[in-house]
């Protein structure tokens, strides 16, 4: 459908692209969504008529232009018509992540002055009425399932399909008004403002205009020619602007259909129903699945597992080349097509991937292993880097130009400089507006001239032009003989083993590095039961002495492989203890997006990071964790600390260029 | 019925007339007394916890509500009439659906197809019809079918929908047979100890549903349950057996005050 894409000049808001929606593919499916074991799905022209409803019922219940409507829950047609409805009444959504905690989105709620909010279920609107004292300029709630608010006050609370009929009753008295205050909408005015989640300080609201939303949306399509007829799983939070970008921005671009998963349990079962053609994920999600697959195979009879590691050696010998358009044997070409009969299509199916087109993984970095498993099986993922101030895109990966260790090439409009210092800066017609009430921030970040700082330090690869992202800039020190420390490089090292979730280094201004580590629950948990290893809770697997020396191994193999690294040398790991607890965005040691808070980590287990640096053996913890509920507890636990090999280097007095 | 003006509960629902009343009940088997002279009532829209120590007779009672045990003497009164002798479908075709203290699920079938075996008393279509799916058996399970589903999604229940149920943690079994329960969509549900070997979250869990169950499709709901917390959280009024009679009757806050009662739970000397 590439007309679709051509006459949408002048389409200036998300309304707009949903009117044009309506009259070129009105008939096609917009979105879908599995509710009682089956797939309804809404086409164009209903959602339209969906979403003018919720406009007319928000105009009846007394939205002003410029006011600010909070969205909360998981991912769901009906929030994503709340988002739109918003726009096309002049106001601006602010969508919260739904996992927050009361304290947190009292925030972001202050913060906005939110009048309005809209939410999935009882569960938030609980916490919507637990913090709303402090909410001067929150009026009406509005909520999607009715479940167990029936003796709720409804002074204030309105059901949501109760707001849409109310809004279809008196079309003939607003309709007027949303004409004019649709049509009034022009490329600058706010699309939508997200709340970064912050990996320090105050989360920051992000207000983004219609032009870096639709720009960016036109663009990113373009690059990876998406068109009407792809499918794509909406299950990432609908506060990250990833989310936005495709299931709002790309999905009303181009006409495809966003489908929303039944739960967040049946997820994997829904993206197989489903089949996207267009995928996103952290590469978290890909970790997950890989190591399910090789948990379940290790269960397979041995005739299987033989079968299926003789083709999965072939897919990584040659599939990646096939993929990227190289040339390959003819033996080797045929032999990859039984192995597609054989392992690759039904594993592919399995996954849900049998007709992925474009995949992405960005966010974190992904393990070369993970990246390479997935590419060997004819699936084209690339990476991609950005941010929420860019509307997500800097640089992306071209097909044929994929690899794990770089991001890729400037996205189309990006213009990109290295500082000095090695900061990344970028312009782009995406860059963000400004910081919503926060001036001084938003001149700390983006310059006069448009150019905005990304924290993270990188290079150009001179060959390849591709950029390599190094870490972010802040967290790249020295150590105390002057080499240069760059933990997140040693971190992704390590987690690249499924064994371990996640790791902290430290050593900034140190003598030596030493590492907190956190194990994997599913994969060391099914390594413990295949070994007989009896254990009762997490705290007991993570002290195990044999877990112990298993992380021992993989913290010596990552020092062998960082001491190949001249400039990085340094940055072995002497010392590790492994974290009897999960580390958590509850207790505020990670982020919503799951991003380790290096700074608040190192404080609240000063303890630990002593111990780690005065040579004992072991040491005695207390941490307070705070449970689903918002109860808060404590744990106990003697952890004890180990000594890695690390490789001898010559002392190096190189500057950190 | 003379008293069917019902009350209101503490947290302000409105509780309706009497739904059931047990008139002088009394169960032997031979020379055993397993339930003696018991008399009380259900009453629309609440939940009835029956309590009491081990061997008490409360998994008796429930058997006699649900027509598994006729009563040696007395009366059972269903909906404004005394009710006959009755073998258990009959009852359950009355609306009366239960769960078991142990698991009787049909464990090598997915979940799906265990709650569809509550709609069996919705089902009317003959089995020629059935083996074919035509005409008014195949309208009649698409119509089960989404009540079904709705169950599903009520006890959040979609990601083992088709599960075999052998499968499942103790914990989503119960879940499972609640769900098959309410799929029939009883006027009383009688749950059979619904918390018994769960763990702090699963009762949590559990209690949640049950207060959920009650407050949207407001079913009367009666249940045995050995956690004296769950129990005084959950239940609008109590009834506490001992030995096979009634030691008390009323609201929590009555019956866990009552001589009688702390005596039965603590132990005294008979």
């Amino acid at each position: 459908m590439a007309e679709l894409s051509q006459g949408a000049e002048g389409l200036c808001s998300v309304p707009a692209l949903l009117t044009r929606n309506m009259t070129r593919c009105g008939d096609k499916p917009a979105y879908r969504e599995k509710e009682y074991g089956i797939w309804q799905s809404w086409t164009w022209a209903e959602t339209a008529q969906e979403i003018e409803a919720l406009a007319l019922g928000l105009l009846n219940l007394g939205v002003n232009e410029g006011d600010f409507i909070a969205i909360i829950g998981r991912n769901r047609p009906y929030l994503y018509w709340s988002m739109v409805a918003a726009q096309s009444v002049g106001a601006v959504p602010v969508p919260l992540y739904q996992d927050a905690v009361a304290e947190e989105m009292q925030y972001v709620l202050a913060h906005c002055g939110a009048r309005f909010v809209i939410v999935a279920d009882q569960e938030q609107v609980d916490k919507v009425i637990e913090v709303q004292e402090d909410l001067h300029q929150f009026e009406h709630m509005i909520y999607l399932d009715p479940r167990g608010l029936r003796k709720y006050d409804h002074a204030h609370l309105h059901q949501f399909s109760k707001v849409q009929e109310q809004g279809r009753a008196a079309r003939e008295e607003f309709i007027k008004e949303l004409d004019r205050r649709r049509d009034k909408l022009t490329y600058d005015d706010t699309c939508v403002m997200l709340y970064t989640s912050g990996t320090t300080g105050k989360p920051k609201g992000v207000v983004l205009s219609n032009r870096n939303i639709i720009e960016t949306a036109k663009n990113s399509s373009e690059f990876d020619h998406l068109r009407a007829g792809d499918e794509v799983l909406a299950y990432l939070p609908m506060a990250w602007v990833g989310d936005f970008i495709f299931s709002i921005g790309q999905a009303y671009w181009t006409g495809f259909c966003v489908n929303c998963p039944e739960s967040p349990e049946t997820m994997m079962t829904d993206l197989r129903e489903i089949a996207p053609s267009y995928y996103f994920a952290p590469p978290r999600v890909f970790e997950t699945q890989l190591t399910q697959i090789m948990i379940r195979m290790e269960d397979a009879s041995a005739p299987k597992r033989r079968i299926f590691r003789h083709f999965m050696d072939h897919a990584s010998k040659v599939g990646p080349k096939i993929l990227d358009g190289e040339s390959v044997g003819l033996f080797d070409r045929l032999w990859y097509a039984v192995g597609e009969f054989m392992v690759y299509g039904p594993l592919k199916d399995t996954l849900g991937f049998s007709r992925v087109r474009v995949g992405y993984t960005a966010g974190e970095a992904i393990g070369p292993e993970i990246f390479d498993f997935y590419r060997s099986l004819g699936i084209n993922l690339k990476q991609l880097y950005g941010q929420t101030e860019a509307s997500v895109f800097i640089t992306q990966q071209p097909d044929g130009e994929v690899r794990s260790d770089t991001v890729g090439v400037p996205s189309p409009g990006v213009e990109i400089r290295i500082a000095e210092n090695g900061e990344v800066f970028y312009r782009s017609p995406g860059t963000f507006v400004e910081y919503y009430k926060n001036a001084e921030s938003t001149a700390d970040t983006k310059d006069p001239e448009g150019w905005v700082a990304t924290g993270d330090a990188g290079f150009f690869e001179p060959d390849t032009g591709h950029l390599r992202i190094i870490d972010r800039a802040k967290d790249v020190g020295k150590m105390a003989d002057g080499a240069l420390f760059a933990p997140k490089y040693v971190e992704n090292k390590l987690k690249f083993y499924p064994n371990i979730l996640e790791a902290v280094v430290f050593g900034a201004g140190r003598d030596r590095c030493c590492a907190f580590i956190n194990i994997d629950l599913s994969a060391v948990g099914n390594w413990a039961e295949r070994n007989n290893i009896a254990y009762a809770s997490y705290q007991e697997l993570a002290g195990h002495p044999k877990v112990l020396e298993m992380i021992q191994s993989h913290v010596e193999e990552t020092n062998e492989s960082v001491a190949q690294d001249e400039m990085l040398s340094g940055c072995q790991v002497h010392r590790f203890l492994v974290l009897h607890k999960e580390l958590d965005p509850d207790d505020g040691e990670l982020t919503r997006t799951r991003k380790v808070r290096r700074k608040l980590i190192g404080e609240k287990f000063a303890d630990l990071v002593d111990a780690l640096y005065d040579g004992s053996d072991s040491i005695y913890t207390e941490t307070e964790v705070t449970y689903e509920d918002g109860r808060k507890g404590k744990i106990k636990a003697t952890l004890e600390i180990r000594d890695a090999k690390v490789v001898p280097v010559a002392p190096q007095a190189v500057a950190a260029e | 019925m003379k008293d069917s003006d019902g009350y209101v509960t503490a947290d302000g629902r409105q509780i309706g007339g009497v739904l059931m009343e047990m008139k002088n009940i009394t169960l032997r088997f031979g020379g055993v007394v397993a339930i003696h002279d018991i008399s009380f009532d259900i009453r629309e829209g609440e939940i009835r916890a029956i309590i009491g120590p081990n061997g008490a007779g409360k998994s008796s009672m429930l058997n006699v509500i649900s027509g598994f045990y006729t009563p040696s003497e007395g009366e059972v009164w269903y909906k404004g009439s005394k009710r006959p002798p009755m073998r258990p479908y009959e009852v359950a075709r009355l609306g009366v659906a239960r769960t078991f203290q142990n698991i009787a699920l049909f464990e090598g079938m997915s979940v799906l197809d265990n709650v569809m075996t509550g709609r069996l008393t919705h089902m009317k279509a003959g089995i020629g019809a059935q083996a074919l799916w035509w005409g008014r058996a195949r309208d009649e399970e698409i119509a089960n079918r989404r009540k079904v589903e709705e169950v599903i999604d009520f006890l959040e229940i979609q990601h083992i929908r088709k599960t075999p149920v052998g499968n499942l943690p103790y914990g989503l079994k119960k879940r499972v047979e609640l769900a098959r329960a309410l799929a029939a969509e009883p006027s009383i549900l009688l749950l059979d100890e619904p918390m018994a070997g769960m763990n702090v979250e699963e009762k949590e869990d559990m209690s949640r549903f049950i207060l959920d169950v009650n407050d949207e499709f407001g079913t009367t709901i009666a249940l045995i349950e050995h956690d004296m917390g769950v129990v005084m959280d959950l239940s609008d009024r109590v009834v506490v057996m001992d030995y096979g009679k009634k030691i008390g009757d009323g609201t929590p806050d009555e019956v866990i005050n009552n001589q009688d009662v702390i005596d039965a739970y603590l132990g005294v000397a008979h």
